[in-house]
């Protein structure tokens, strides 16, 4: 089984006064796994909905392996499709959902089955080809969804917010396990998701996704070190924004002389973006700063640091440092000598996170 | 639950909280059970001895002998039977596809939907069937020399009269929309149907092969109450003067009021079978053969 190619072209989709997809292109290499991420309302559903067929676009085409299917039939398409809610047929046990498609192709029963099985294996659950749904977990149910979605061996596979509904435990297992097989198949996937974590963790490729069009598509290590616009830089992971002063191609910031990332602004005052991660905090009775809040995360802590200008920071620490940082301590800031991205200064520093943290970590 | 070994008893929750709190309600229950059985028993049962008790004879099963005998009456049940089966088969013709197709891709039409198909409980019989006397009367006069004039008398036609089927239609409108409504809302359709389709499932398959499968006590329900109501209708049928069966036993109740009481008994009897038979197909769906 080989992936196909699928390529969004200047796709437009309209419902009454939103936009959902404002000139989407896109372009998906054979048998990568890419994350369609943004927050809800991006447009990525939407996207992934025209793929499948279930919505059409006002303009532009989806191309699979350079095919136009754009007006084919959602049921004459090749992609399987692992979807957010629950879409086990309640009326079949879990052997005859997986066959469904089978069967609607009139495959013979004795083949139906023994590919039933196949899969069944593949999951890790070779048992419980008999029981019906309402017996399953959500756990269970989104495999053999899964299984469902990919017994017709179609070349794209269309993950819909396919682990929302589960528990986090069963989140972080599930999606390794979608990860090994998806890799083993070869098969093409895009999967979408609000999660920025499940985006980071899963993918070859990350598409951010804002008001129906692609902000920036690039592998996770990329995405999340050089985000190309500040909307990337703030839905992916946490950033600072300190108040910063350039001088030539390095910005000065607490104190310290560092290299910018990319070309110099031509504005003197700036903000510099920072992760919590490179906020260094070391206790010290006149560092000027001090320990607001500390959120304890067991390898981590991350603390909310007040600087000597009364502007906030959040800094990741090491969680046994989480102790001798407490509430209260005065604490020096620093940041970890590497080159920072620069915005244009708006004046204000402060924290934003443009998504409620994930509770996996 | 009463049935509890001694090995696993000691592991299980605090022994006085597991028995003592379904105490309270369960009297309470017991207490609702005898009202509403009396209610319901006392004029069954008055209904049932007057039926077998003979002033001169005492204890006879005459009364139920006679209504297989009795003029009509297998003609009649026939026609009421006739009649609820093919309302069943029209009006789940009409609301089963609609509101599928507004579940599906016009979520904002369902409000109307539902105020047309319950708009038939707040006009009473009596006001309908003077609009049906009124078409059928005035009808044949302005529609004389168009093809509409041989249907509106066949649709009369006492043997089968289909504009009873028509009536009986919007009555049970309210009834099936209501069964089929909880019925789809207990699956999610779309989602369902979308899984279907990405399956390579046609649309035929999908309604015959996904939703009707999963909406089996929906359509039981409303099958049921259609049937119920066609058993059950007088005002219309009588009015219009067709010998439905309860036409039937009111007429044969002025000359043999036994045999009329008897026949209600046991046309009771009948309807229960039925409910038994569909609740029980309901039944066999959740358990999933």
């Amino acid at each position: 089984m080989n992936g196909a190619r699928v390529e969004f072209r200047g796709l437009r989709r309209r419902f009454g006064a939103t936009v959902a997809l404002d000139n989407l292109n896109l372009t998906v290499e054979p048998g990568e796994l890419i994350a369609l991420l943004g927050p809800s309302g991006c447009g990525k559903t939407t996207a992934l909905r025209c793929l499948a067929g279930f919505e059409h676009p006002d303009e532009g085409q989806v191309l699979v392996d350079d095919k136009d299917v754009t007006r084919v039939p959602a049921n004459r398409r090749d992609a399987g499709m692992v979807f957010q809610s629950y879409s086990l047929f309640p009326n079949l046990n879990v052997r005859d959902n997986i066959s469904f498609g089978m069967r609607v192709r009139k495959v013979p029963a004795a083949r139906r089955h023994e590919r039933a099985q196949e899969l069944l294996e593949l999951i890790g659950l070779p048992h419980i080809g008999g029981r019906y749904p309402h017996q399953l977990s959500g756990g269970q149910q989104q495999r053999v969804a899964l299984a469902r979605a990919i017994a017709l061996e179609p070349r794209v596979l269309l993950l819909d917010e396919p682990l929302s509904a589960l528990d986090a435990k069963v989140r972080v297992t599930l999606r390794e396990e979608i990860r090994r097989l998806q890799l083993s198949l070869g098969i093409t996937t895009i999967f979408v998701t609000h999660d920025q974590e499940e985006a980071l963790s899963m993918a070859d490729r990350v598409a951010v996704l804002r008001d129906g069009h692609l902000e920036q598509v690039a592998d996770p290590a990329t995405l999340y070190d050089r985000p190309a616009t500040p909307f990337v830089a703030e839905f992916v992971g946490t950033m600072n924004h300190l108040p910063g002063t350039v001088v030539g191609d390095r910005v000065e910031v607490l104190g310290q002389s560092l290299p910018i990332d990319g070309p110099a602004p031509s504005a003197e005052r700036v903000e510099v973006l920072v992760r919590p991660e490179t906020v260094l905090v070391t206790p010290e009775s006149d560092g000027g700063a001090l320990v607001m809040v500390s959120s304890f995360r067991g390898s981590t802590a991350r603390l909310r640091v007040q600087l000597a200008d009364g502007t906030e920071a959040l800094a990741d620490v090491p969680g046994h440092d989480a102790l001798r940082l407490a509430p209260g301590t005065k604490v020096r800031v620093s940041l970890v000598e590497r080159p920072v991205l620069v915005a244009p200064g708006t004046e204000t520093g402060d924290v934003r996170t443009a998504v409620p943290e994930p509770d996996v970590v | 639950m009463a049935t509890v070994t001694p090995q696993v008893a000691p592991a299980a929750t605090p022994p006085a909280a597991a028995k003592g709190r379904p105490r309270r309600p369960r009297v309470w229950r017991g207490a609702v059970l005898v009202v509403a059985a009396l209610y319901f028993l006392v004029p069954l049962l008055a209904s049932f001895v007057f039926t077998v008790d003979d002033p001169s004879e005492g204890f006879t099963l005459d009364a139920y002998g006679q209504i297989f005998s009795a003029e009509g009456f297998g003609r009649s049940l026939l026609l009421s039977l006739g009649l609820g089966v093919v309302t069943i088969a029209l009006v789940l013709l009409l609301t089963l596809p609609a509101m599928i197709a507004v579940r599906l891709s016009a979520p904002r039409l369902r409000t109307v939907l539902e105020v047309v198909c319950t708009l038939p409980l707040v006009v009473p019989p009596i006001t309908f069937v003077a609009g049906i006397s009124t078409v059928l009367r005035w009808g044949p006069d302005y529609l004389a020399s168009t093809p509409f004039y041989q249907t509106i008398i066949a649709v009369q036609n006492p043997d089968f009269p289909v504009v009873l089927v028509l009536a009986y239609v919007v009555l049970a409108l309210p009834f099936v929309y209501r069964s089929l409504d909880a019925g789809l809302g207990a699956i999610d359709v779309r989602t369902l149907s979308e899984a279907a389709r990405n399956l390579g499932a046609s649309w035929p398959h999908v309604v015959f092969r996904v939703i009707i499968p999963n909406l089996r006590s929906g359509l039981a329900s409303a099958g049921f109450l259609t049937l119920a109501l066609v058993l059950g209708e007088f005002t219309i049928a009588q009015l219009l003067s067709f010998q439905t069966f309860p036409v039937w036993i009111y007429t044969i109740s002025g000359s043999q009021a036994q045999v009329s009481v008897a026949v209600s008994v046991f046309s009771l009897l009948i309807t229960w079978l039925l409910l038994l038979v569909l609740s029980s197909a309901g039944a066999r769906q959740r358990s999933g053969s």
